[in-house]
This record gives structure tokens, sequence and C-alpha cells, in this order.
């Protein structure tokens, strides 16, 4: 709270990209959470919400004659250009939200006062909605070949893997602790995907120590394992996804790639996905060519081309298809791994097992899934997404490229996906919101050791409560035992306007079919519920069931309790209170939760 | 020359034909006067493939061994691999291939050959006349007439017999404004404007050549067009530099002096054979099986098309804000007036006019714009993407409009009654066609040839009950307001169902408008 220097400032311009567009007037607020615009004209008002956490970059703009500028982007795509009359105000603003944007220590971040309509039994029960466990178990694990084992409950083994790891059988302890050793960050080879029918798995791990010459005899042994696993194929694939320039000069540093000679039977491949650093860049150079004022078609095609973006996409989507056709057409297992292993590798395994099991394209297997391979194999969400002021170099898009490779797919395969577009933008935004513990942290042991559980809520359980949002009506059940084989050409790689210009009104179809058919087939439902409840009531009127509520009504809309000016900004002393009203996620104020449930009910 | 004189080998039996993701299929191959019949009876079921043979744009010959190979491009897009066994027949199959598929002779052309048997010849060819349009569009009838000054197509060989033109303009002040316009192709109406009797208005250049000559008749023909009013525009399709170097060669524009109500503007816009070259390379670059996205992204910038799909939306989104928001009539010309002035003129109705999103309405259009109003599509569509003859006037105008139509399909899912597969039908039948709608470059010469009482007319069979159907959008709901479409690069975007149309992508797409479909019925079973 300490950050706000002026909670209200009035009579802020909204500048609208287009110079030709006449831009808004109104007012600003900064509260505890949010930033928020309102725009008042006569009879309309119209209000702007950003999370503090979406912000990535404030920037004071040189001085101009109508005022003072100052640009925000944000890590949802969304880009506010304000003006403001004082320079005073405007340096005051450009202040408070430099701290209130990246905050430093974890207990600052939004979920941590987020408080939702929920006990504690909620609360845990939302935790433990989505389990890793229940997958293995879906998979048919433990079996024969593979057992979930609890060698790393206290992580001891590995720091930055989950408590439970899918482990070959026959692998020893000793096996095991020995590749540990001989990976980078002891990130040994594990079971990320089993697939019943051709028993074969997709296994991950980080890159081996193995320099110009040391090697490993467990981690051999560990391999060897692997492959024994799979009684359908003679040898395993060991994809390292990065190119194979990068993995060389990693073996100068002690580091590398395995020797095809001291491991047998495995067959080595590189997949050449660009690192960190670069993937970060090319989104700035993709970002660019989207905020430009009014490019010609020919100045934004050679941009979106010398941004790389789409080649990144695609060099992510093609090593996905490698791994999916290897383990469905050959049954021949496939062991994969970067550097650290917890980002190309976590794009790349997730990937695959969208390709391959059509639970994962449904909405709560997608939840699974990104918890599985995600959250819980220690992808770095709090460095990858900058929650709290920390290095930049560390910040890169590497989440958004998996959702993005998974819209990809649902372009090509309109049917397949049990979801739409938005959910993949919502998870999007919550990632980066910090409204829920499930992205904080780098790791399975650091959020155990911040209590996340205790101290936070659950997204998941969320999401699911609005899943009618998220529902592609275009759906087929009767699709879904297939294995999808998407063509890697480039040509079938799109732009992903519904993302990178999500907050560009103006460049979306100004009629959705999505709508269309969800209301359509929304009204279906509701249709066939008031039958259910008219058929109910009727039998309650004749006697042939007990009256629960002791009268036939329909049931009353309560008032709503939710605000809609936004107030100042309350004066917290610690950090349990509740946070203010919420624009663009409205079940942040208990109150306004309240009033949609009920209207939910009454429909 | 007889047609049949040109098939040496009619028969091949063994041929193995290799199509995209179908296997391969063995079977007879039939070589006739207008068609390339391939049929495979060894299944219980047999199959059979008909290609008129004027769909085809280029063959290429491969010999292996003592057999040989034939790739067939057709204008479609479709490529098809035909293996035939025996040198020789390949080589015959090959030049009545080459021969028959580029006959000059209109009445040769298989329109006039076929006769199916659902379909008479006799009754009215066609959805309407100038005069029906009159007649129905009753906001016309007091300031505006039909004049039948071009009835026997002296006055404008590309017109049709009658054209709309304001009362007050006698025919005698017709003829002397057509003289003073390119190919006689004076200013008439195209479109009038239901809301506020604004008109869209569409011609060629006038010829006032580099001594700036004037024409009384064709001032005095723009005047009565905004009768009295303070404005009108006028939307030139060529760059002010074009229009100036148009002068050296006797062509020109309107100048403010001698036109004082009249603004003009200038929109650059490519035509002819820029135009087709960049369907040319738009086709290559959608064939080419290489892996690199940038290769793609710059084949794809390199051909310009979305380019081109970018300034004709943009243009008709102008013309509509003039009539529509700034209530001004609008003459839209570039040179011929053939291409770009009915590409543009025929896109802001479709913006503006709610009669012509329904599928009659958009026929009925198409007919009145481009078949009537003499856009010469036999010499604009003698060859597609993949030929490798010389250009001589091909320009795919006509695909870029359905190309633009797409966009605004896209961006208006529930505006149009007509869905995607109505403008893939176009496509083709714009290129090869039973029907005689194509055919020829204007009136005068389907007259001359009796196109319309040898062949059958495309849109009304389209328009039979049974028929129509797979023509229909089933989220189709009317919307009376006029429908912007977004110009920014991103949302333009290729149409795959034309350009990928026989990739398995397509299939996937399929897939989703029947399970659109199947939703919309349920639906209304419901209701």
């Amino acid at each position: 709270m300490e950050h706000i220097i002026t909670p209200k400032v009035e009579h802020v311009k909204l500048l609208n990209k287009y110079p030709e567009k006449k831009s808004a007037l109104g007012t600003l607020y900064l509260t505890a959470t949010h930033l928020i615009y309102v725009e008042q004209t006569n009879n309309s008002r119209a209000e702007t919400w950003v999370l503090h956490h979406h912000i990535m970059s404030v920037e004071k703009l040189p001085l101009t004659a109508p005022g003072c500028p100052l640009l925000i982007r944000c890590k949802t795509f969304q880009l506010l250009h304000l003006l403001f009359q004082k320079e005073r105000d405007c340096q005051d603003v450009y202040q408070s939200l430099l701290h209130l944007s990246q905050p430093v220590k974890e207990d600052e971040l939004y979920a941590f006062l987020y408080t939702p309509h929920q006990n504690q039994e909620d609360r845990r029960q939302g935790w433990e909605f989505i389990s890793v466990a229940n997958d293995f178990s879906r998979m048919g694990l433990s079996n024969e070949y593979w057992e979930i084992s609890p060698l790393n409950k206290n992580y001891e083994i590995c720091s930055t893997y989950p408590s439970i790891l899918g482990l070959p059988k026959n692998a020893s302890v000793a096996v095991v602790t020995g590749s540990a050793k001989f990976r980078s960050r002891g990130r040994l080879p594990v079971l990320s995907y089993y697939h019943k029918d051709t028993k074969a798995a997709i296994c991950r791990c980080s890159q081996p120590l193995s320099g110009l010459t040391s090697r490993c005899v467990e981690d051999e042994q560990m391999l060897q394992a692997i492959s024994q696993a799979n009684p359908n194929c003679p040898f395993i694939y060991v994809v390292d996804t990065r190119p194979k320039l990068n993995a060389m000069a990693n073996r100068a540093a002690g580091k590398g790639y395995e020797n095809e000679d001291n491991y047998s039977n495995i067959r080595f491949q590189f997949q050449g996905i660009e690192n960190i650093h670069v993937m970060r860049n090319s989104l700035q150079k993709l970002l660019e060519v989207c905020s430009m004022k009014s490019p010609s078609m020919s100045d934004y095609l050679t941009g979106l081309e010398n941004s790389g973006w789409m080649r990144h996409i695609k060099s992510v989507m093609d090593a996905g298809v490698f791994l999916a056709k290897a383990v469905s057409e050959e049954r021949a297992s496939v062991l994969v791994h970067c550097s650290d292993g917890w980002d190309r590798t976590a794009q790349v395994c997730s990937l695959a097992c969208i390709l391959l099991d059509p639970y994962y394209r449904t909405i709560k297997g997608l939840m699974v899934l990104i918890e599985k391979e995600w959250i819980s194999f220690g992808h770095k969400f709090s460095h990858r997404c900058g929650h709290l002021d920390s290095d930049p170099k560390e910040v890169s898009p590497v989440f958004t490229q998996f959702l993005e490779c998974v819209w990809q797919l649902s372009e090509q395969f309109p049917c397949v996906f049990e979801f739409n577009e938005r959910y993949l933008i919502e998870i999007h935004n919550q990632v980066y919101a910090c409204q829920y513990g499930n992205f904080i942290g780098n790791c399975q042991k650091e959020r155990l050791d911040m209590r996340l559980h205790e101290k936070t809520f659950s997204l998941w359980p969320h999401l699911l409560k609005n899943q009618h949002l998220y529902r592609n009506p275009l759906y087929r059940r009767s699709l879904e035992s297939t294995v999808l084989r998407p063509s890697t050409l480039p040509l079938h790689f799109k732009f992903w306007c519904g993302m990178y210009n999500h907050y560009d009104g103006g460049m979306h179809p100004k009629q959705s079919v999505l709508d269309q058919l969800l209301s359509l087939t929304q009204k279906q439902v509701e249709g066939e519920r008031t039958m259910t409840e008219l058929q109910r009531q009727l039998a309650v009127a004749d006697g042939v069931l007990p009256d629960p509520s002791g009268l036939i009504s329909t049931p009353t809309k309560q008032d709503s309790p939710c605000e809609k000016t936004p107030t100042a900004p309350v004066v917290q002393s610690n950090g349990s209170c509740a946070p203010l009203i919420n624009g663009d996620a409205e079940e942040a104020v208990p109150g306004a939760e309240k009033c949609n449930e009920e209207e939910g009910a009454e429909s | 020359m007889e047609l049949s004189e040109h098939i040496k080998t009619a028969n091949v039996e063994d041929v193995t034909l290799r199509r995209p993701f179908h296997p391969a299929l063995r079977g007879t191959l039939c070589v006739t006067s207008h068609h390339l019949l391939f049929s495979n009876r060894k299944d219980e079921a047999s199959w059979q493939l008909l290609i008129l043979l004027k769909n085809i744009d280029a063959i290429e010959k491969r010999a292996v061994g003592s057999s040989g190979t034939i790739t067939i491009k057709c204008k479609d897009l479709l490529v098809l691999q035909l293996e035939i066994p025996g040198m020789e027949e390949c080589l015959n199959i090959a030049s009545s291939i080459e021969a028959l598929s580029s006959l000059e002779s209109v009445t040769e052309m298989y329109p006039f050959f076929y006769r199916p048997s659902h379909l008479t010849l006799l009754g009215p060819w066609g959805l309407s006349t100038t005069e029906q349009y009159y007649k129905q569009t009753e906001r016309l009838w007091d300031r505006w007439r039909v004049s039948k000054v071009n009835s026997d197509y002296s006055v404008c060989p590309s017109y049709p017999s009658a054209v709309i033109v304001p009362r007050e303009v006698d025919d005698d002040k017709l003829i002397r404004s057509a003289r003073f316009r390119q190919g006689g192709r004076f200013p008439v109406l195209s479109y009038c404007h239901h809301s506020n009797g604004m008109v869209i208005m569409r011609s060629s250049q006038p010829l006032t050549g580099a001594n700036k000559k004037r024409c009384k008749e064709d001032e005095l023909l723009l005047q009565a067009v905004i009768d009295g009013s303070e404005l009108g525009y006028i939307i030139d399709l060529r760059s002010a530099q074009q229009a100036q170097q148009a002068r050296m060669t006797g062509g020109g524009f309107e100048s403010k002096s001698c036109y004082r109500h009249w603004k003009r503007i200038h929109r650059h816009h490519e035509r002819g054979k820029v135009v087709q070259e960049s369907l040319i390379k738009l086709v290559e670059a959608c064939s080419d099986l290489s892996h690199s996205v940038d290769r793609w992204l710059s084949k794809l910038e390199n051909s310009k098309w979305l380019s081109h799909v970018h300034s004709a939306l943009s243009t008709a989104g102008l013309v509509v804000e003039c009539v529509e928001r700034d209530g001004h009539s609008v003459l839209v010309h570039g040179s011929e007036g053939t291409d770009n002035t009915l590409l543009v003129s025929s896109l802001a109705q479709i913006i503006l006019d709610p009669a012509s999103r329904t599928v009659t309405g958009f026929l009925c259009l198409l007919e009145r714009e481009w078949i009537q109003a003499g856009h010469p599509f036999q010499q604009r569509c003698a060859h597609s993407a993949y030929s490798h003859a010389r250009l001589k006037q091909e320009c795919p105008s006509f695909l870029l409009l359905l190309d633009c139509v797409w966009q605004v399909w896209r961006q208006f899912p529930l505006a149009l009654e007509f869905s995607e597969a109505l403008l893939l039908r176009l496509a083709q039948e714009v290129y090869a066609s039973n029907y005689g709608t194509f055919l020829c470059n204007n009136e005068q010469e389907r007259c001359a040839a009796g196109v319309k009482e040898n062949t059958h007319c495309l849109f009304q069979s389209m328009l039979k009950p049974d028929i129509e159907e797979q023509y229909l959008n089933p989220l189709y709901e009317p919307t009376d307001l006029a429908i912007w479409p977004s110009v920014h690069p991103q949302s333009l975007q290729l149409w795959t169902g034309m350009f990928l149309r026989w990739t398995e992508y397509a299939q996937n797409m399929e897939e989703a408008r029947e399970e659109v479909w199947s939703i919309v019925k349920e639906h209304r079973e419901r209701v």
C-alpha cells in the first residue's frame, strides 16, 4: 500500500492506437491490486481494469504539448497509452506502478491477498482436485514395467522434481541415484507419459554431465532400463530438443549430450528448438509488429517473418510430432531433454501427450497435463513469468508457446478439443495474474516451503466452474480415440491474433461463430433443465414428491451486492484483507461471485 | 478440324492415378472431346473421375522407361498424376489434352453440348435483366430511367443492351459521353442505396488526353447524377501519377475545373498481368513443401496476393464511407472499367446492401455487375495459376472478388446467407464449366454465339431448391446494417478453403462445417 502515492488522477487521456480515432478522457485509480481507468461520458461509462501483476513495463515517454505520456505494456499483450495533464501525477503513477507491478517478496503477490468465498475444506478439495497420481493410475500405472515411486518424497534425489516419480521397475535405487548425479541439477530420466496401447513411454530428463569424455554406468543402465520397459521396440530414441551447436557448446562446460557409443540401443536426435533468450527476443519483435500503427500488408508479413516467432512455434510442434509418431507408429519409447529439462522438454512432452491422448484435449485433461508436465516437473513459472522483481534474462514465453501450439492444433482440428480459444487465453492470463497459487514458485518443493496450499487457492476449480464459457461446441467425442497427425507445413501456421492482438477489438471478426453456437447449445441445455424443473414442480403440486421449500415458487433474485464504482483504496494494515473490486475477473469480489451464482441458479 | 481428330488414342488400360491424400488407383483412362475420364472397376463399386479438359491448366510429361507419366494441373488447383503404360499412348494422350483444353471457339466448348435431363433450354436465361432490376428498385423510378441506347451494342460493345441512367439525360447525350469514355463505357448506375438514395456509378476513364479535352455531355451526365447536391466523389482506382500518365495515351481523369462538384480520390490498384502473376506466385508458394517458415512467409509476402485483397477491401470501404456515412454519390473507375471497377463496386454493395448478401441477391449481383457489365471472362480466365503459356489478358479479378467476399464472411460469419461452398463452386465454374454463364467477354458476344439459346445458366441451376442447401450458411441472421470489414493486415487471412483446397486440412474443415450444420439442425428441431 505504501507504494500508492496518488490513488486517483482525474482528466487522464487514454490514447487510441489509431490516431484518427478520438481518445478517451477519464479518471485513473490505483488500488492495491489493480489500475483502473474509468471513462465517463454522458450516459456511459467504460472501465478498463489492469491487474498490477499483468504489467510488464511502464515507460515514461518524452513530454509532449498535450501532456505527459505514460506507456504501459502488459504480459497479456494489452497496451495502454495514457496522457497526464500534470507531470507530477505522471511521475507518481509511474513510481507506484514500478513497485506494484514488480513485488519483491512472494507474499506480496495477489494470491496471498485473494480470498474467494471458500472455506478451508473447499480450499483443500480445490487443491486436490487435479492429481498427478491419479493420472498415472489412468495410464494404468504401476504395472509390470513401470512403478510410481516415492523415492523423491523429500526432494533429496532431485530438488526440482515432484515427490512421486515414474521409474522403470528394473532400475535399482543405485541406478536411479547414480543417474541423477550424472544429470544436470539431478534431473534424472523419469516417466512423463505411458502409452497403454503401444507400451511405449515418453521420459524426460536434463542434459547429461558428459562433457567431452565422461560417462556414467548408472545413467547408461538407466536408459537401458527404460528401453527394457518397452517390450515392443528394441531401441529408444533420445531426443535432444536443442540445436546441435548449442548442445556441443555445453560439452565444453562439462555438460552436453549422450554419446551413442556409450549407450546401447539408443537413436540420438537433435530437434533444434532455440533457447529461452532467443524466444524472448522473438516475442519482443513479434509484439513490435503487433503494435505497428498502420502497417501495410508487406510490412506486416515481413515483420512476422523477421520476428522468427512462427519458425519457433513450428520447431516446437515438429518436435512434439516427432515424439508422437515414434510412440504411436514405431512403438518406440522416447527420452527427451534440453539443457535443464524444464522449458523445451516441458513443451515437447506436453505437446506429444496432447497429440497422443485425447484425454488431454478435454477441459480437465489440459489442467492435469499442465499440472503434471509444467507445475510438478518444475517449469520455473516465477522466473519465466517475472512474477517478482528478478533477473529479466530469466523471463521467457515458453509456456505461451505451448499454449499457442495447442491453439494451432485446434485450428487444424476444429472438432477434437473440448475447449475453445478462450480457455487457453484465460489460462495464459491466470498464469501471469498470480491470483491463484498454482503458478507461483519454481518447483514443487518451493511451493511446499511457501505453504501455498494453505495460503492461496487453486485455479482449477474456478476454471471448471466457468467451463460453459470455455466449451467448444464442435467437440466430437467420437473422434477422440485418434492420435492427431497435424501437418507441420509452414502454411498451416497462423498468426494468433486472438492472443497477441487480443485487446485490439477492431481486428477481430465482428460476429462470432463460437458465441452463436454456444448460445444455441446453451439454450438447449437450459431448455432441458427447465423442463426437468417444471416436471418436478408438477410432481410436487400433484403431491407425488415432497416439497422441499414448502412453497412452489421461482427463486427470487437478490440484489447484487457488488459495487459498480471503484472506491479509493483502503489502507490495509496487513495482507489478509480482501482485495477491492475486480473488473476482468468478477469473482474476485465475494459479493459478485454470489450474485453470479444466483443468476446461474435462476436460468 | 473436328474435335475428334485431336484424339489419337482414346482409351488406355492399366493407368495409375495418383491424387493428393488418396491411395493410388489403377484403371482405364479415356479422352473424349471435352473430358478426361478415369474409371476404376477393380473393386465391386466402380469409381470414376471426370475432368473437363478445359479445367486443365498445364500438363507435364515425363518418360519413365517404356511408360510415361503425365502430371495434370487443373485450374481449380487440383494436381493429378497419371502413369500410362506405353510411351506412344502417353504422348498421344498428352497432345490430345493440350489441343482440346485450349479451344478458342466458344461454340465448340462443352456448355454447347451439355444437356442434362433435369434442365430445359426453354424459358428465360439468367436471373434478371436491367429492366427487371429497375422495376424492382422503387427508389430509382423518380430520377432514373432505363436507356436502350445500346440495344444494338453500337454505343458501347461491352455494355448490356439496357443501362440505368439519370432521367434527365437523353440518349444523344449518352452517345456523346460514350465517345468520351474508353471503350464507350459511359457512367451508368451500379447501385442505389436504399436508405438515402445515394448511388454508386461506374464507367471507364474519360478520354481527356494530353490536350485536356472536355465533353459537355459527360459533365452534364455527372451533374445530373448528384442532382443539385453539393458534392460527389470520384474514386479513381489508379494513383494520381498513373492517371496523369494515362493522358499521354489518350486517357485521363475528371479535372476539378470541369467537374466542379466532384471530388476525386486516387487509390492505387494493381491490374492485369501483375495480379495474374501474383496468383501464380501464391499458388506456387502454397505448393512448396519445404519446411522453412521464413521461406513461406517471404513467398506469401512476395506474391502480394493479400496486398491486393487488402486494397480491394479498403477501397470498397472508402466507397461505402462516402455513400453511407457521408451521404454522397460515388463514381468508380480505373482505366477500362471492366476489372477493378467492378470489383470495388460489387464489394461495396455487399458491405452496404443486405439484399446482395442472400444467395439469390449475390448471384444477381454477379450477373448484373460482372456478366452483364462486361467483365471479359473469356480473356481473363483463359489460364489460371499453373499455365506456362505466355500471359495475354489473363487476370484473376473475379477470384480476387471471391477471396474478398470470403474475408467479409470470415469477419461477419452470420451476415451472409451463402456459405464458403458457394464461393468455391464459383471459383471452379469461372474457369471451366458445364454452363454457359461465364462464356464470352460481354453480352454482345454471347448474343452472337447464341449462348442463351444453346447453353444452360449456372445461376439458375444453383438456385434449384434441392441444390441450394449446400450453399447456405446455417448461421445466417440477416442484418440491415452495413458490414464494415476490418482491413488490418492481422484481420486478413489466406483463403485456406481455396488455396489449400486439396489438402487434408480441407477435410478437417469439412468435418467442422458438418458439425455446425448438425448443431443448427438439432436446435431448429427443438424450437
